[in-house]
């Protein structure tokens, strides 16, 4: 039992944070939104240049080896900077699933490709309807010789429009929430069939809504075993919620930070407005929940390379509520003692409060993921 | 970072739990799971017991007579012994005093108290607050005036935890008037025993006698008993109740109780389906259960820290008496109408009258008003927040 980072670890949490300081200012991040192009090609190299890219591949596709620790290390840092850069969704989803379940070919295809910086993927699974049921899939993939035809609606498809590539859910059999009968594909983003509405998030990453009408897709870009896919998105979801909870605990760590900055310095009634009980209390109560949340982002960072698939989902579940609730509480704190600025746009706070609040939406909120907990409870004590 | 323990970890927990099945008498396993009135008798054997085996101060260091255990085999120690029914240990004298005696005290302080401390032999009680001095801690005013080889105090201490019991206390007392109020404070150690102390009960809500109101009228110290300087005390106070803190998490009863309140729901009816069953019920215990992995692992986060854990002990004690408030709040949910009977008689282990619906129901009320006590006392959550906000943050 220790909770130490090793040399190599804060070595790169260090270097990465230097980055993050220097070469990616507030400023220069909202450059980047304003241009619409929903990535920076010179902060992506950057961080392929620093290895991070392709940090949890095996080292045979150009990758370092690394385990889900070291994406924690990685999205505290991006966390604290706000990065919208796809690190999620092409490294931790898409990386993760090919990493797990792709096969040799896809693998060696695919994984050097992420880890230069070339190569954007997405993942296309979630569906209108489905809110955070991860087996409601409707999107079909009909045999039609030996290749498939996709058709079918996804929604939330983080950086779905920035991707080279979709990693697509569809049913092969079975019902709408049936487990069983699931199929992932590789699917071309510009392939004949596909549409894309890109759009911006609040927080300025992107997000797409894509249809699929009658895609065809050849044998070799089935990922993994036909009818049979389920386990494999639980897994690399749940890879993404314990990177969004790391993420979550750089953000409310920098929210911590501005806020108590400001509190210090902003004056009124002849004094710093941090001298007040009043305000102490709440920024203590902020820096609580933050420690919090930070143990349950290493519990779940710990759990979620597990194939132990009831602990895991156990700690990634609690890990998601508990950081849900402190991103919500620290983000609506920290606005709140920021006072009138707290509000404004020109104000770090509030870029990072709405993203607190969007991660809390990903994936499954506070209240999702504790009725899995408790459901799982009712299940142990039966 | 592992959040696996070892197997050296997992061996030594082995060792424990043995130990906990071979060791702990059953009377007294019964009385603690039953969460009946605590008794002195039983806190002294059970110390005997642990003396016997070389355990009887898991915290302290080898040279003193501890365990010399770290501080994961000190949390393994804590937490199988509270899930086996074991009482918990006093505080007051093993956790509080001793680790000032070893700090600050001379050696012949540190060969005549701690031995007794370590066997149990000598029951301890803090003398903190008082009357006018609560959070306000340094405006104590019982004074002790230096006369030859003796001081003379004079004054009240309040809230004197199982004082009625007490061999020794352990005082702030002022000593001087002068400069800042903590400039003037001192530590000293003073035998219950000594003419001129009188103890008068004060019966909390739930109608029990736990606390004490301690008087002092011109009572005669011996120097001797001064730890480490005059008017330094404020630093040993500091000192001890960070230590105070870290114990305040509390993790280990607080597990064994968790295990109880899940049994608890799925013993208890809610109509024609056990209580577990009810959405609303389960959705907060699930919550709590949470709170107590997220208190576990930040506790053991903390007491890693090579840098050690400082003020931020504070978040310990404030997450550890919240949730172990919740706990105890929803024991006595969990029991519902069950609860509200007050049957003092049924508090002792003899007791075979009636009583409505469990065993479980017949402490939970009172444990609930009880334990708001959790949030009040070792520095209120109030106050631990006010050391946050200034030895953490800075404000």
């Amino acid at each position: 039992m220790n909770f130490d980072l090793t040399e190599e670890q804060q070595m790169l949490s260090d270097s990465l944070r230097r980055f993050v300081t220097n070469e990616y200012s507030f400023e220069k991040r909202a450059d980047i939104i304003k241009s619409g192009r929903g990535t920076d090609s010179a902060t992506w190299s950057a961080l392929a240049g620093m290895g991070l890219l392709g940090f949890t591949f095996p080292e045979d596709y150009d990758g370092l080896g690394g385990n889900a620790i070291d994406t924690l290390v990685v999205m505290e840092n991006l966390g604290r900077g706000l990065v919208v850069e796809p690190y999620l969704a092409t490294v931790v989803l898409a990386g993760g699933l090919i990493r797990d379940a792709g096969s040799e070919a896809q693998k060696a295809d695919i994984l050097p490709g992420i880890a230069s910086g070339e190569r954007l993927l997405a993942l296309a699974h979630s569906e209108p309807g489905a809110r955070y049921n991860l087996s409601h899939v409707q999107t079909t993939a009909r045999k039609d010789g030996d290749q498939f035809l996709l058709s079918g609606q996804k929604t939330a498809v983080l950086h779905g429009g920035q991707a080279n590539q979709l990693i697509v859910s569809a049913r092969t059999s079975g019902e709408v929430n049936d487990e069983s009968g699931l199929s992932l594909f590789l699917v071309d983003r510009h392939a004949q069939g596909v549409t894309v509405d890109d759009f911006a998030t609040h927080d300025g990453h992107r997000t797409a809504e894509i249809s699929f009408s009658n895609v065809t897709v050849s044998a070799d870009n089935l990922i993994g075993t036909v009818d049979e896919a389920f386990p494999v998105i639980e897994k690399a979801v749940d890879l993404g919620i314990a990177a969004l909870c790391a993420e979550a605990v750089g953000a409310m760590e920098a929210m911590n930070a501005a806020t108590l900055e400001y509190i210090k310095t902003r004056k009124q009634f002849g004094m710093p407005i941090g001298k007040f009980q009043a305000l102490q209390h709440r920024m203590a109560d902020m820096f609580i929940h933050t420690e919090q949340a930070k143990t349950m982002a290493i519990l779940a960072a710990s759990e979620a390379d597990s194939d132990d698939r009831a602990r895991r989902r156990e700690a990634i579940s609690m890990a998601k509520t508990l950081v849900g609730q402190a991103a919500r509480f620290v983000g609506q704190e920290g606005v709140q003692l920021h006072g009138g600025m707290g509000v404004t746009d020109e104000m770090f706070a509030a870029h990072l409060f709405k993203r607190l609040t969007l991660i809390n939406l990903l994936f499954g909120d506070a209240d999702h993921h504790l009725a899995q907990v408790s459901d799982g409870l009712l299940a142990k004590t039966a | 970072m592992d959040l696996n323990y070892t197997p050296e970890q997992e061996a030594f927990r082995a060792e424990v739990r043995q130990f906990l099945e071979d060791n702990l008498p059953d009377d007294i396993r019964e009385r603690v799971q039953k969460r009946l009135r605590p008794d002195k008798a039983m806190t002294e054997r059970w110390q005997k017991i642990l003396f016997d085996q070389g355990w009887g101060a898991s915290t302290w260091p080898e040279e003193f007579g501890g365990t010399g255990w770290d501080p994961i085999q000190q949390i393994i120690f804590e937490e199988e012994c509270a899930l086996a029914g074991a009482p918990r240990q006093l505080d007051f004298g093993l956790r509080m005093v001793a680790p000032v005696i070893m700090t600050f005290g001379n050696d012949a302080q540190k060969q005549r108290f701690l031995p007794g401390i370590l066997s149990g032999e000598d029951w301890w009680c803090q003398g903190y607050s008082e009357p006018g001095a609560g959070s306000d801690l340094a405006s104590l005013r019982t004074s002790a005036k230096r006369e030859g080889d003796h001081y003379i105090v004079n004054g009240q201490k309040t809230w004197t935890t199982l004082g009625q019991h007490a061999d020794w206390i352990f005082c702030l007392v002022r000593t001087s008037t002068e400069g800042k109020p903590q400039q003037g404070i001192s530590f000293l150690l003073i035998d219950m025993n000594t003419p001129g102390i009188e103890v008068r009960p004060i019966i909390m809500l739930d109608g029990e006698h736990e606390i004490n109101e301690v008087y002092f009228d011109n009572v005669k110290v011996p120097a001797e008993n001064l730890i480490g300087e005059e008017n330094q005390g404020w630093t040993y106070a500091k000192f001890l109740l960070g230590h105070e803190r870290t114990g305040l998490a509390n993790v280990g009863q607080w597990k064994a109780l968790m295990k109880r309140l899940k049994a608890v729901a799925r013993e208890e009816q809610d109509g024609q389906r056990p209580l577990i069953e009810n959405t609303r019920f389960r959705d907060r215990l699930a919550q709590l259960d949470m709170e107590l992995r997220a208190l576990e692992l930040t506790v053991l986060r903390v007491l890693t820290d090579k840098r050690g854990p400082g003020p931020q002990a504070s978040i310990l004690k404030i997450r550890g008496t919240e949730i172990g408030q919740q706990l105890f709040e929803m024991l006595m949910e969990a029991t519902g109408q069950d609860a509200i009977a007050h049957i003092p008689d049924a508090l002792e282990l003899d007791y075979t009258g009636p009583r409505p619906g469990s065993v479980d129901a017949t402490p939970a009320a009172g444990d609930y008003f009880n334990m708001r006590k959790l949030s009040i006392f070792g520095g209120s959550n109030e106050i631990q927040r006010n050391i946050i906000a200034q030895l953490v943050l800075g404000l």
